[in-house]
């Protein structure tokens, strides 16, 4: 237990480092409102969380609510007591389960906020948040950890082991991703962006540094995600956390290098903050495996992982006219999906694999699983077919009453001046046409 | 074309499921999955051209 809870306590480091990252490539003059976004954004999510989510998300072996469909039982939602009302705080299951979520959803939230940054005001951006920690992210997170339907393929249909996904890479990143292409779609691109003449020009963060240094923290945060994922949603011995770890590493190594290496070719010289999207890129696609591969794996998925978010950023900005200032949309969505579908093509199962009933399903003695690829391509499918309609409807309803996108002096203005009255850097003024008369 | 693109996300799902219920054969429900993911990706395109900016709105 002492293991799982030291892991657990990583988990926050990722989320400020993905908070430092949204702000490092944002512009200057929204930087104090995305970090305040942030913050707001972890208190939403854990407060909302705390009040339905994990009623509606549970965990392995809790009370839940069941479909009969042709004799088979299909574990849909959870029926916990709202308000965390009997979890034993004991270092039982469920409370190591409630406090690794609580950190998860925060995760989740901050994705979407680096897609909407310059322009998404700051009371929309939690209301989008409380609805992902109350509604979308425990409905998908029971499917795959709650033991839900997806966790019972294997169970009930001998579809590989049933869904997995160890550290989060749908469950977490995909789920965030896919909601930051929603909020993106409902906000719009930046004033400036797209040009009627044809043009998109690049608009550069402002603070290669922040988002460096953003890299690194994820990167502890991300081992603690991948290895406290792994012995709660898996049964895996915290002993196995240094393989984890080794292959976190380097699946961020090999994604970030091959992101710098493109960009080089390409452009003549590295991209740091397309080399920073492949570092976290990398982080996102071993999330689902990290357990369950072999180092030399994880290299390739992490290479993989790099080639597919350095040309699906600039695929969605140029041909989709998507504007999505952090790379939130690949780097999570497309970087998880790579992941997830990884797992079902590499996947070893050398040691057993906690199943839906709590109970270990044994080793086999190949290591491989036949049919496993195609519980994770059901379960890219239910992220496609349900969590985008969903996430993009609540997300569309909530714009509907409350628009999310602010006025266009504010985005003339700043976000940090036109929403909360002062910039984040008042010493030096980068940006003088808010000051000019007009 | 939006409203159809979004709907061809749930309905690419749905044939993903129904093929897990449907069918025991791996092969069959295996090339349904596919099928149903593959309408997903239809829809998929069909939402993102739907959001394609138009040039009088470009600024």
């Amino acid at each position: 237990m002492a293991a799982c809870l030291f892991f657990i306590f990583l988990v926050p480091l990722a989320a400020a480092g993905l908070a430092l990252m949204n702000v490092g490539l944002g512009r200057s003059r929204s930087a104090g409102h995305m970090m305040m976004a942030s913050l707001c954004a972890l208190a939403v999510a854990g407060l909302a969380y705390f009040v339905c989510g994990f009623a509606w998300q549970g965990f392995i072996g809790g009370p839940s609510h069941v479909l009969a469909v042709s004799g088979k039982n299909w574990n849909w939602i959870a029926a916990e007591p709202f308000f965390f009302r009997k979890i034993p705080f004991d270092g039982s299951a469920a409370s190591l389960v409630a406090l690794f979520q609580i950190f998860c959803v925060g995760l989740a939230a901050l994705i979407p906020l680096g897609s909407g940054a310059d322009r998404w005001r700051l009371r929309a951006s939690c209301l989008s948040t409380g609805m992902l920690a109350a509604l979308t992210y425990p409905l998908f997170a029971h499917w795959v950890w709650g033991g839900g339907w997806l966790a019972q393929l294997g169970v009930n249909y001998g579809i590989g082991r049933g869904f997995l996904d160890v550290g989060g890479a749908g469950t977490v990143q995909v789920l965030g991703g896919l909601t930051a292409l929603a909020v993106t779609w409902i906000l719009g691109p930046r004033r400036g962006k797209y040009s009627a003449d044809g043009m998109a020009p690049a608009i550069p963060g402002h603070n290669g540094v922040l988002v460096l240094f953003g890299c690194v923290l994820a990167l502890i945060g991300w081992i603690g995600l991948n290895s406290a994922g792994a012995i709660l949603f898996t049964g895996g011995e915290p002993s196995g956390a240094a393989l984890i770890a080794i292959n976190t590493m380097l699946a961020a190594s090999a994604s970030a290098l091959t992101a710098a290496f493109i960009t080089k070719i390409r452009f003549g010289k590295p991209d740091a903050s397309l080399t920073a999207n492949g570092w976290v890129g990398g982080l996102v696609a071993s999330s689902a495996s990290c357990a369950f591969v072999i180092p030399a794996e994880a290299v390739v998925i992490g290479s993989v992982a790099g080639v597919a978010i350095t040309f699906s950023i600039e695929w969605l900005e140029l041909q989709m006219e998507v504007d999505d200032p952090g790379g939130a949309i690949s780097v999570h969505a497309v970087g998880g999906i790579w992941g997830l579908l990884a797992l079902g093509m590499f996947g070893q199962f050398e040691r057993p694999v906690l199943n839906v009933a709590g109970d270990t399903l044994p080793s086999t003695m190949s290591g491989f699983v036949s049919g496993q690829w195609l519980a994770q391509l059901i379960g890219v499918a239910t992220l496609l077919g349900f969590v985008l309609p969903l996430t993009y409807g609540v997300n569309r309803l909530l714009n509907r009453f409350y628009p999310f996108r602010v006025s266009v002096e504010g985005e003339r203005q700043g976000m940090d001046l036109h929403e909360l009255g002062a910039g984040a850097y008042p010493e030096f003024v980068t940006h003088t046409d808010e000051f000019l008369p007009r | 074309m939006k409203v159809v693109g979004f709907l061809m996300l749930p309905a690419g799902w749905f044939l993903a499921l129904a093929a897990i219920v449907l069918f025991a054969a791996p092969p069959l429900r295996a090339a349904f999955v596919l099928a149903g993911i593959a309408v997903e990706a239809l829809g998929l395109i069909l939402a993102f051209r739907a959001h394609l900016i138009p040039r009088e709105e470009k600024r």
